[in-house]
């Protein structure tokens, strides 16, 4: 390859976003929560989407992951077009991904290292004494000693359980990481405890997270950058520092957390 | 009367759309057996847990079902001197139906409550969609080894029904109405045939599977917390029932009705 096209290709290859959507559109009925949603997340980016209860926030995640199928729209990932994909290429797409849910989602038949190893032993095939190698020390990577391995999900606490999710997430070294209100329900020391956690994977790792929280801590800690998320649509997008000062109304209500302004709390769920 | 209709419209409508979700969803659940990976371990664990612990249900239903069948057979058939054939009655009406219907009820109630109840449970806790970002097929995982094993267990489950049905009866025959047990015994085998076992294992097949696949669907497909979960569960059993009740007419018309 000649230097001038290899610079060309370097480049091209730096401008395409990890995670590109565009025009994104998703109903439940006649509810429209997603109504042509436009954004893009860098490789190696912490993107933080905030908006309030109902907005569409998990409802894009699942649409980025293949859980639910838009209606109209385009989610790229690494350029490759995903909307539409056949289950097996989508199988082969969320070997990409890991997820760390809002209620953790564990599997409750299995023990704890189980759950760790389970996208290594039944989406990769690894043999279970690797795999078990491999949680243990995922589980030590969250602060959480080889006992628990043993032990099952309901007998431990909400925040050992977030924190076997994050080992879980990260097991198999995904290149996208989503975060659904990675710190909903926790107490804020271990709130915080999570947050480093994430940091910790996000900086050393170089993965690409993208994060939805209600909690404005937790999302000004992690984010390199935080977009809004408002009937459908991203109203704002920028660095996390600019957030302060954004000049946006939708945004200055929703991080001061007043009931008076533009965004009209709806009584429905989606 | 045009709202009359319209509702009649809508609920039938809406009985073509469920009956064509559910055909999708065992379709979609079938294909999935022809290509690995598969969950043989997932299998054998619900072979057991169908098969091995729905043992003293099936048992106990099965023998007080013989016993009540031989002395109504007696009480019926001694009105125009016919209680020889209370040893046939018996045997037939065991292999044949009471055995597998009453197998697949009981097995509705104990398993495919059970199973709407843990994937329904899985659904609403996002743990279904913990195993597709996973990487593993929920239908592949869950459902398939769960089919596969009502498939293969209700036949072994009616094998054992049967045999304690006909030995209900045998008890009541032989020690409360005074058959000579070998007399019984050579009524029992007499006029029972191969087609009458065979065709009761295979409607313990088919109602194996319609348990398992009606468990599976409406866990998988429950809406709404707790409330939906329990729904789902009241879904399972009932819908199993009716059409374990319906299957069974078609599978004897099959056999035996020309």
């Amino acid at each position: 390859m000649a230097s001038g096209d290899q610079g060309r290709f370097l480049m091209t290859a730096a401008a395409i976003p990890k995670i590109s959507v565009r025009g994104l559109r998703k109903s439940f009925g006649r509810k429209r929560v997603l109504d042509g949603l436009d954004i893009d997340c860098a490789n190696g980016e912490s993107l933080v989407i905030i908006g309030g209860s109902g907005t569409g926030k998990s409802v894009l995640v699942k649409c980025i992951l293949g859980l639910l199928h838009p209606e109209a729209g385009s989610i790229r990932i690494d350029g490759v077009e995903t909307v539409g994909l056949r289950r097996t290429a989508r199988e082969h797409l969320l070997q990409k991904f890991g997820m760390l849910f809002q209620g953790s989602a564990l599997f409750d038949s299995l023990s704890v290292w189980e759950n760790v190893a389970f996208g290594l032993v039944q989406g990769r095939g690894m043999e279970r004494q690797a795999a078990q190698e491999i949680a243990l020390a995922k589980l030590a990577a969250v602060g959480l000693g080889p006992e628990v391995g043993e032990l099952r999900p309901a007998e431990l606490s909400g925040g050992m359980q977030k924190r076997v999710a994050l080992a879980r997430a990260i097991a198999a070294e995904p290149e996208i990481i989503f975060f659904d209100e990675p710190t909903t329900g926790l107490d804020p020391i271990m709130a915080d405890v999570i947050n480093t956690l994430i940091i910790k994977f996000v900086r050393e790792v170089g993965v690409t997270a993208v994060s939805i929280t209600h909690d404005m801590v937790s999302a000004c800690k992690i984010a390199d950058r935080i977009a809004m998320l408002h009937q459908g649509r991203i109203v704002w997008h920028g660095p996390t520092a600019e957030i302060d000062h954004s000049g946006n109304p939708f945004v200055d209500q929703f991080i001061n957390g007043r009931a008076d302004g533009p965004i009209k709390m709806e009584i429905r769920a989606a | 009367m045009l709202r009359f209709l319209a509702t009649i419209g809508a609920v039938f409508l809406g009985f073509l759309a469920a009956t064509g979700r559910l055909a999708v969803f065992a379709g979609m659940t079938l294909a999935t057996a022809f290509t690995p990976p598969f969950y043989l371990r997932a299998i054998l664990r619900e072979m057991v847990n169908i098969g091995y612990f729905s043992l003293p249900v099936v048992g106990l239903t099965a023998i007080f079902t013989g016993m009540v069948l031989a002395l109504q057979s007696y009480t019926g058939f001694s009105r125009f001197a016919a209680e020889g054939a209370v040893a046939t009655v018996v045997v037939l009406s065991v292999t044949r139906e009471l055995g597998p219907v009453i197998t697949g009820l009981m097995v509705a109630g104990r398993v495919g409550a059970a199973m709407a109840a843990e994937i329904g449970t899985m659904r609403v806790t996002d743990q279904i969609d913990a195993l597709t970002t996973l990487s593993t097929d929920p239908l592949r995982y869950l459902v398939l080894p769960r089919l596969v094993a009502g498939l293969i267990t209700l036949p072994m489950l009616v094998l054992v029904a049967d045999i304690i049905g006909v030995f209900g009866g045998y008890l009541v025959g032989v020690y409360r109405l005074g058959f000579n047990p070998e007399a019984y015994l050579n009524r029992t085998h007499q006029y029972l045939e191969t087609t009458d076992v065979v065709s009761g294992l295979v409607k313990a097949a088919v109602f194996g599977f319609i348990v398992a696949l009606m468990g599976c669907y409406h866990g998988y497909y429950s809406r709404g917390g707790a409330q939906g979960v329990g729904r789902a569960t009241t879904y399972a059993v009932v819908s199993a029932s009716v059409m374990i009740l319906m299957f069974n007419y078609v599978i004897t018309a099959a056999f035996f009705g020309h």
